[in-house]
């Protein structure tokens, strides 16, 4: 399963107005750490599907979103709940250290 | 049971499968979950690699190092090594997803890390504005004055990448010259959006929420100023990634693998390193390749020296495995 990816235009319906906790991928096709990290975001995804939405923004395509997030460096993984950013990770990392960090939206 | 296991996926891990996979020793590869590719992979042009008058692009090196190494044989695994055993013949892996797996010979090629400030606010302000991989963050700096500390080879391209996007680049360096290579000087030098700040070290960064500026200390005078920018990329070098093997393998003052000589044997038989792990001095792409050459070939060598019954364990289990 690969996650979906969300755009100015549905922003607020797929993300700010979600019921459930979504987790959005800020990334760009030339960050190869972004590339690195995307096929486990896809597998936390996959096995957190009732838990958590994982959703990918291009930051390229999208600059608006990237700079009213302040995103400054990618992968930046933004947890998001009520439409509020509850929780940030940067950078990519392995699936373990990934779901430790992630650990308080995966229960 | 396997002949070898590589660890590492840079030109060091890639030489060493090539030519392990070339002798038949059908080698398995960790290459590591998100770091795949290694160093190269955030980098862009690479000049100086032979073969490739025009340059090359970090990433398409590496995917052709890789696919030469498949071609015969290696197989690639994407996870992270959490743990070895390297004592007595038999050596132990065991990866990120629980996998064990066991080989008569194992090559170190695990590079090395960034390192850092070693600033409270660094950690604070990491990914608000203090980034290690200009190639990844660049892009959100257009129009900002930002800073690159550092005064080596990587800290010369990543300020002549950063004027792609940055207003001015700073580059902060401790002393009054640089350790760069002449051509990668006479770029920056040549660069009017890159402004030197000589003798200055960083002491301290700024900024509530995102970077503001930086505190800088005159490493001639004492005196302490402070510089407006948006941004700051750490290039002060790297610290070579030994935390697997810290305790059962020999290391060097420097903090590299120590090998005997001009080899790659380690202070454990059956042990090999290559690459930027026991290299404090070059850390060239194409010094790490030769040197993955090398361990191949000391692996080689001494898989030959191994009593048959032990070399025949590493063969049957795996012609098991293929059933």
């Amino acid at each position: 399963m690969t996650a979906r990816s969300v755009t100015e235009a549905n922003f607020d319906q797929e993300v700010i107005n979600n019921e459930k906790t979504v987790l959005v991928d800020f990334w760009a096709e030339w960050c190869g750490p972004c590339r690195a990290v995307s096929p486990i975001l896809d597998q936390i995804a996959a096995e957190n599907a009732d838990k958590l939405d994982i959703v990918k923004l291009n930051v390229d395509e999208h600059p608006a979103l990237a700079a009213k997030y302040q995103i400054t460096s990618i992968p930046a993984m933004k947890v998001f709940q009520k439409g509020e950013v509850v929780k940030t990770v940067i950078g990519a990392k392995p699936k373990p250290q990934l779901e430790k960090d992630l650990a308080d939206y995966l229960v | 049971m396997r002949q070898i296991i590589i660890i590492g996926s840079g030109p060091a891990g890639y030489t060493a499968a090539v030519y392990a996979a070339r002798a038949n020793l059908k080698p398995l590869l960790i290459a590591s979950s998100v770091e795949a590719g290694g160093e190269l992979m955030n980098t862009t042009d690479v000049e100086n690699f032979p073969g490739f008058p025009e340059g090359v692009q970090g990433p398409d090196l590496m995917t052709k190092m890789q696919e030469q190494a498949e071609r015969f044989g290696t197989e690639v695994v994407y996870d992270d090594v959490e743990s070895v055993d390297l004592t007595g013949p038999i050596k132990t892996v065991t990866l990120g997803n629980g996998d064990v797996e066991q080989a008569l010979a194992v090559i170190f090629a695990t590079g090395s890390a960034y390192r850092k400030l070693g600033l409270s606010d660094e950690e604070r302000l990491s990914g608000r504005g203090v980034s290690w991989c200009a190639t990844c963050d660049g892009f959100f700096f257009k129009g900002k004055e930002i800073a690159v500390i550092g005064g080596g080879d990587s800290a010369m391209e990543e300020a002549t990448f950063l004027t792609r996007f940055a207003s001015k680049v700073h580059v902060i360096h401790r002393k009054g010259e640089l350790r760069a290579s002449k051509i990668m000087q006479d770029r920056a030098f040549a660069n009017d959006k890159i402004e030197f700040t000589w003798n200055s070290e960083v002491v301290g960064i700024t900024g509530a929420d995102a970077v503001d500026g930086l505190t800088l200390r005159d490493t001639v005078s004492g005196t302490e100023s402070s510089l407006p920018v948006g941004g700051v990329f750490v290039a002060i070098g790297n610290d070579p990634r030994t935390h697997l093997v810290h305790q059962q393998l020999d290391l060097t003052p420097e903090g590299t693998i120590a090998v005997a000589g001009r080899s790659s044997l380690t202070s454990q038989a059956g042990v090999f390193a290559a690459g930027d792990v026991i290299d404090s001095s070059y850390r060239q792409a194409i010094t790490a390749a030769g040197s993955g050459c090398a361990a191949a070939l000391d692996a080689e060598h001494y898989l030959s020296t191994l009593p048959t019954a032990l070399l025949a364990q590493a063969g049957d289990t795996e012609l098991v495995s293929a059933n």
